[in-house]
C-alpha cells in the first residue's frame, strides 16, 4: 500500500505570527474582501493541498482567556466562516473547505443545514471544524446562560472540578451538535425525491427520518430542511489538546487535529488517543484520522527563518507562542518533519503559515514538491470530492432501508 | 403610457414618473412550483441558484428573494409529498450567489424567533460585506410549536410576543451594525496601529427579550446594514414595518386591494417621521406570456392545471375542511359537509390566513354552485390564480400602470418553474419597461442594495 499523507493549511487573518500583518506583501486591508481568501484558496489549491480550514469564533480576537482586549496592534474582527467559505466555494473546483463553526450557542439546527449547503455550493468539497465556546464574553453576546472564565492551565491539569464540569458541559453539547448534525444529514435518504406523475407525488415521504433527537441541552426533531448533502456527510475535524476534547474527537470525528511539541509529547498524546478509543462509542462511520498541526515560518536558512521570527516578534513585543509546536525553518527541514510525522503513523497536518500569504506559497511551492518527491502525496486522480480525496468512504445511511436483494426477492417469490 | 402629460390632465399634481422595481423570487417549496415540466431542474443544486441569479442580473433586478421553512411541511399527521419540498440553508445559499454575481441584492427570510440577534446580525453583515453591500433580510416572525420542535428555544411564543421580540432584535443588530466607527480598520503597517483608538463601541443592551453584551466581530459594511424587508400583514405587521422595514413584501397583488394597502402603509409613515419613499410596497405576482391574450389565457389554463394535482386540489381543500376528502372526485363538485374545526388545522408550516373555515367553505359552495365550478376549477382559482396574463407588451404595461397608479412600488415576481421561469420574462417584458423609461438599463456601477431600491441612504 502506497503510504499516503494529508496536507491542510489553516487560513486565518494576515497569518498566525500577530505581526504578520505588517509584512511588506501582507494585505490588512482586505481580509474582509472575498477576494483576498480567493486569492489564498486558489494558492493552495494549485499547489495540491487537500484542504483549507477558516479560522473563526463567537466573539472578538483577544490575547487572553479572560476576556476582549483592548490591543490594537493586531488583527481585530472575522468574516463568518461557514459563510466565507461558501462564497469561495464557486471559485474552487478541488479543494476542502473546512470552516470553524462553534457549537455552543448556534443552533444545532441551522449547523446542519449550513454545513449541508457548503457542501452542495462546493459540490462535495465541504467540511465543518467544530468548536466550542468556552469564553465568558462570548457567552455575554446571548445572555441566556453565564460562564465562570476558562482557564486552560487548569483545564489541562484537570485540578479544578468547576473547570472539568465545564469543559465537559461545552463538549458534551458539541458532541451532540455533531450527532444531530450527522442525523439531519441522514435524514434524507438518496431517491426520496420521486416526481411521480400518476399519484402526484414529489417525495416519497418514506424515505425522509424524523430525527428524534433528545439531549442534555437541547431536542431537534428532524427532517432536515436540505437533503441529504453530495458527501452524504461532510468531513468533520476536530481540533483537540486533551482528555475531554480527545473523547469527542474519537467519538464523533472523521479527523482530529492534536498539537506535539515534541516527539516524547506525540508519544503522550497517542497514548491518551487510544485510552480515548477504549471508553467512548464511536459513532462516526470510518476509522479517526490523526493529523497533526503545525506553525510555520520558512526562509532559505534555519538562522534566516529564526531571525524573521525574532524580528516579528519584536515588532510585536511579545514572543510569539501557540499551542503546538512551531516551525521556523528551511522548507527541507520542515518536509523532514512532516515525513517523519507521516512515518510515525500520522494521517496529514494542518499547517498554520505565520504570514500570509509567504508561508502559504512557501509551502506551496517548496515543501509540496519535496514531498511529493518523497513519494507520499499519493491521491487518487479522480477524487470527486473531499471524503473520497481523504479516502474516506460515502457512509452508510442510518435511516435507509435495505432495498431488497436478488436473494430476497427470489426467496419472497417461493414463499 | 405614463401620467405626467400636463396638458391632459391640467388639475392633477404633476408627479415625476415612477421607476419599477423588481425582485425575483427562487421558487422553492410551493404548490405552484410545476415539478412536472421538464425544464424543471433541482431546487437544491447550486447550478439552479447561478441560473436564477444571472437570469435576474441579466433582467437588472433590483433583488433576488429566498423564502424560508425551518421544517417540513406536514398534512393529515404525514410529511406533505404533493409539493416541491427541500431547500438549502439561506445564509449559506446566499453567500454562494453573492460569489458569482455582481450588482444583484440579496434577500433572505430569517426568522426572529429561531435566531439569535449577536449572531444573525453577524451572518448578515457577513453576507453584506462579501457581497460588497448587497444583503437584504426578510424579517419573519414566523413561529409555532411545530417549528420551535427543532429549536432550543422550544415551543412557542405568542402572537403577541412575536414582533416585540422582532422589535427588539432589529433593534439589537442594529447597534452591532453600527458598533464599528466608519473608519475603524486604519491597518497602518508604519506605525503598528490596526484599529483606530475607540474604533469599536460596546453594545450593552439590556431589555426584555434580550441581554446583549460585547463587541462586534466585523467593521461596517459599504452599506452599512443590510436593507430590511418585511412581510407580516397583520396590523402589528403593518406597524412593524412602517417603523422598521424599507421593503414590504405583500400579499396585496389585486390593483384596488394594492391601492388600498398601498395608502394604508404609507400613510402611517408620516407619523413615525419617515418619507413616503423610504418603504418600498412589492406585491407577490405570477405571470403567463403569450403571443396574443387568447395564447396566454391558454398557457396559463394549462399551467394551472399542472400546479393543481388532482390529488392537490383535494389537498387544498382539505386544508380548510380539516377532514380526510380523499373519497371526493376533484372533478366533481364540492363536498356538502360542513369543515371540521380544530385548532392546529390538518397542515402544519404554512402560512395560515385565520379566517373562519365555515364562512370560507360556505363562500366557496356558492361561488362553485353560482359558476359551475369543480373542486380543481375552484383550487385553481385561488391557489393558482396567474396575477398577470397577457402579451409582454399588456403585462409590461399593466405592471406599471400599478406602479405609476400607487398601487405598488413594483413586484417581487415568482416564475412556475425553477430555475429557467423567470427567463422569458427577462427576454421579453423586461425591454418593454425599459422602452417606457421606467426601468433601469443597467445598474449603477458599485451600488449597494439600498441604492439600487432608491432608499435613503
Ligand atoms: C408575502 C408573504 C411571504 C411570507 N414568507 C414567509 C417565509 O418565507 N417564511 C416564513 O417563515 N414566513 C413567511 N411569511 C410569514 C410572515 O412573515 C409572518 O410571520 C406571518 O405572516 C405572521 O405575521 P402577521 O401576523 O403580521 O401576518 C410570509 C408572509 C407574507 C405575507
Amino acid at each position: 500500500m502506497t503510504a499516503r499523507f494529508h496536507l491542510g493549511i489553516a487560513l486565518d487573518g494576515a497569518g498566525w505570527h500577530p505581526a504578520a500583518w505588517r509584512e511588506p506583501d501582507a494585505r490588512p486591508d482586505e481580509l474582509f474582501d472575498l477576494a483576498y481568501w480567493v486569492d489564498l484558496v486558489q494558492i493552495a489549491e494549485s499547489a495540491g493541498i487537500d484542504l483549507v480550514t477558516f479560522e473563526d469564533a463567537f466573539g472578538l480576537q483577544s490575547a487572553g482567556f479572560g476576556g476582549v482586549d483592548d490591543r490594537r496592534d493586531e488583527v481585530r474582527g472575522r468574516l463568518d466562516a461557514l459563510l466565507l467559505a461558501t462564497a469561495i466555494a464557486p471559485h474552487t473546483t478541488r479543494i476542502g473547505l473546512v470552516p470553524t463553526v462553534t457549537t455552543t450557542h448556534t443552533e444545532p439546527f441551522h449547523v446542519g443545514t449550513a454545513t449541508a449547503t457548503l457542501d452542495y455550493v462546493s459540490e462535495g468539497w465541504g467540511g465543518w471544524r467544530v468548536q466550542v465556546s468556552g469564553r465568558a464574553h462570548e457567552a455575554a453576546h446571548v445572555g441566556r446562560r453565564s460562564f465562570l472564565a476558562l482557564d486552560p492551565a487548569a483545564v489541562v491539569a484537570g485540578t479544578d472540578p468547576a473547570q472539568t464540569a465545564l469543559i465537559e458541559e461545552l463538549f458534551g453539547e458539541a458532541a451532540d451538535t455533531v450527532e444531530v448534525a450527522r442525523r439531519l444529514w441522514d435524514s434524507w435518504e438518496d431517491h426520496a425525491v420521486i416526481r411521480d406523475v400518476p399519484t402526484g407525488r414529489f417525495l416519497d415521504r418514506d424515505k425522509v427520518h424524523y430525527i428524534d433527537f433528545a439531549g442534555d441541552s437541547f431536542t431537534v426533531k428532524g427532517p432536515s430542511i436540505t437533503p441529504r448533502p453530495p458527501q452524504g456527510q461532510p468531513v468533520v475535524f476536530a481540533l483537540a489538546h486533551q482528555k475531554v476534547p480527545y473523547e469527542l474527537a474519537t467519538a464523533a470525528a472523521d479527523i482530529v487535529g492534536i498539537t506535539p511539541k515534541d516527539d516524547a509529547h506525540l508519544g503522550r498524546i497517542l497514548g491518551e488517543l487510544a485510552d480515548a478509543a477504549k471508553v467512548v462509542i464511536r459513532t462516526a462511520p470510518e476509522p479517526l484520522r490523526v493529523w497533526s498541526e503545525a506553525v510555520v515560518l520558512i526562509e532559505d536558512s534555519r538562522e534566516e527563518a529564526q531571525a524573521v521570527l525574532a524580528r516579528l516578534d519584536a515588532v510585536h513585543k511579545a514572543t510569539y507562542t501557540s499551542d503546538t509546536v512551531i516551525l521556523a525553518d528551511t522548507a527541507a527541514n520542515v518536509a523532514a518533519q512532516l515525513l517523519a510525522w507521516q512515518a510515525a503513523g500520522l494521517d496529514g497536518v494542518r499547517l498554520r503559515p505565520a504570514r500570509l500569504p509567504a508561508d502559504l506559497v512557501r509551502i506551496s511551492t517548496e515543501v509540496v514538491p519535496l514531498l511529493a518527491a518523497a513519494g507520499v502525496l499519493d491521491r487518487p486522480a479522480d477524487a470527486a470530492t473531499l471524503r473520497a480525496r481523504l479516502g474516506l468512504g460515502v457512509p452508510e445511511n442510518r435511516y435507509a432501508t435495505p432495498q431488497p436483494t436478488a436473494n430476497d426477492l427470489i426467496g419472497s417469490a417461493r414463499s | 403610457m405614463t401620467l405626467t402629460s400636463a396638458t391632459t390632465a391640467p388639475t392633477r399634481t404633476e408627479r415625476p414618473i415612477k421607476q419599477v422595481h423588481l425582485a425575483a423570487h427562487f421558487p422553492g417549496v410551493n404548490n405552484t412550483t410545476v415539478w412536472r415540466d421538464s425544464n424543471q431542474a433541482s431546487q437544491i443544486a447550486f447550478s439552479s441558484f447561478r441560473h436564477f441569479a444571472q437570469n435576474a442580473e441579466r433582467g437588472k433586478f433590483d433583488f433576488l428573494f429566498l423564502a424560508e421553512g425551518l421544517r417540513l411541511r406536514e398534512h393529515k399527521g404525514l410529511i406533505h409529498d404533493l409539493d416541491v419540498v427541500g431547500r438549502p440553508n439561506t445564509l449559506a445559499v446566499l453567500a454562494g450567489i453573492a460569489a458569482v454575481t455582481e450588482h444583484i441584492g440579496l434577500v433572505g427570510t430569517l426568522s426572529t424567533t429561531f435566531n439569535e440577534p449577536y449572531e444573525l446580525a453577524r451572518q448578515l453583515a457577513s453576507l453584506d460585506q462579501i457581497s460588497l453591500g448587497r444583503a437584504g433580510w426578510n424579517i419573519v416572525t414566523t413561529s409555532d410549536a411545530f417549528h420551535g420542535e427543532n429549536f432550543r428555544r422550544g415551543a412557542y411564543l405568542d402572537r403577541g410576543d412575536r414582533y416585540t421580540r422582532a422589535e427588539e432584535f432589529v433593534e439589537v443588530a442594529r447597534r452591532l451594525w453600527d458598533a464599528w466607527a466608519p473608519d475603524a480598520i486604519t491597518a497602518d503597517k508604519a506605525t503598528g496601529e490596526f484599529l483606530a483608538a475607540d474604533a469599536l463601541g460596546h453594545v450593552d443592551h439590556h431589555g426584555p427579550q434580550f441581554d446583549v453584551t460585547g463587541f462586534a466581530t466585523l467593521p461596517r459594511s459599504p452599506q452599512g446594514s443590510p436593507v430590511i424587508v418585511q412581510a407580516g400583514d397583520s396590523a402589528d405587521g403593518r406597524d412593524f414595518a412602517s417603523r422598521t422595514a424599507e421593503v414590504i413584501f405583500s400579499l396585496h397583488s389585486g390593483f384596488e386591494d394594492g391601492q388600498a394597502f398601498y395608502s394604508d402603509v404609507k400613510g402611517r409613515l408620516a407619523a413615525v417621521g419617515r418619507h413616503r419613499d423610504s418603504l418600498k410596497i412589492l406585491p407577490a405576482a405570477t405571470f403567463i406570456l403569450g403571443d396574443t391574450e387568447a395564447d396566454a389565457r391558454e398557457r396559463s389554463r394549462e399551467t394551472a392545471l399542472l400546479q393543481v394535482s388532482p390529488q392537490t386540489a383535494i389537498a387544498f381543500l382539505e386544508q380548510v375542511w380539516g377532514t380526510d376528502l380523499g373519497g371526493y372526485d376533484p372533478d366533481g363538485p364540492l363536498p356538502d359537509i360542513d369543515p371540521v374545526t380544530s385548532d392546529e388545522g390538518v397542515t402544519r408550516g404554512r402560512v395560515r390566513h385565520g379566517a373562519d373555515p365555515a364562512v370560507i367553505a360556505k363562500g366557496w359552495r356558492e361561488l362553485a354552485e353560482a359558476e359551475g365550478l369543480s373542486i380543481r376549477d375552484l383550487v385553481i382559482r385561488f391557489a393558482a390564480k396567474h396575477t398577470f396574463v397577457g402579451t409582454p407588451v399588456q403585462v409590461a404595461e399593466t405592471i406599471n400602470r400599478y406602479v405609476q397608479e400607487d398601487a405598488s412600488d413594483g413586484f417581487v415576481i415568482v416564475g412556475s418553474t425553477n430555475p429557467t421561469g423567470l427567463d422569458e420574462f427577462v427576454d421579453h417584458v423586461i425591454p418593454e419597461l425599459q422602452e417606457r423609461g421606467v426601468y433601469r438599463t443597467d445598474y449603477e456601477p458599485g451600488a449597494t442594495l439600498r441604492q439600487t431600491l432608491g432608499l435613503p441612504v
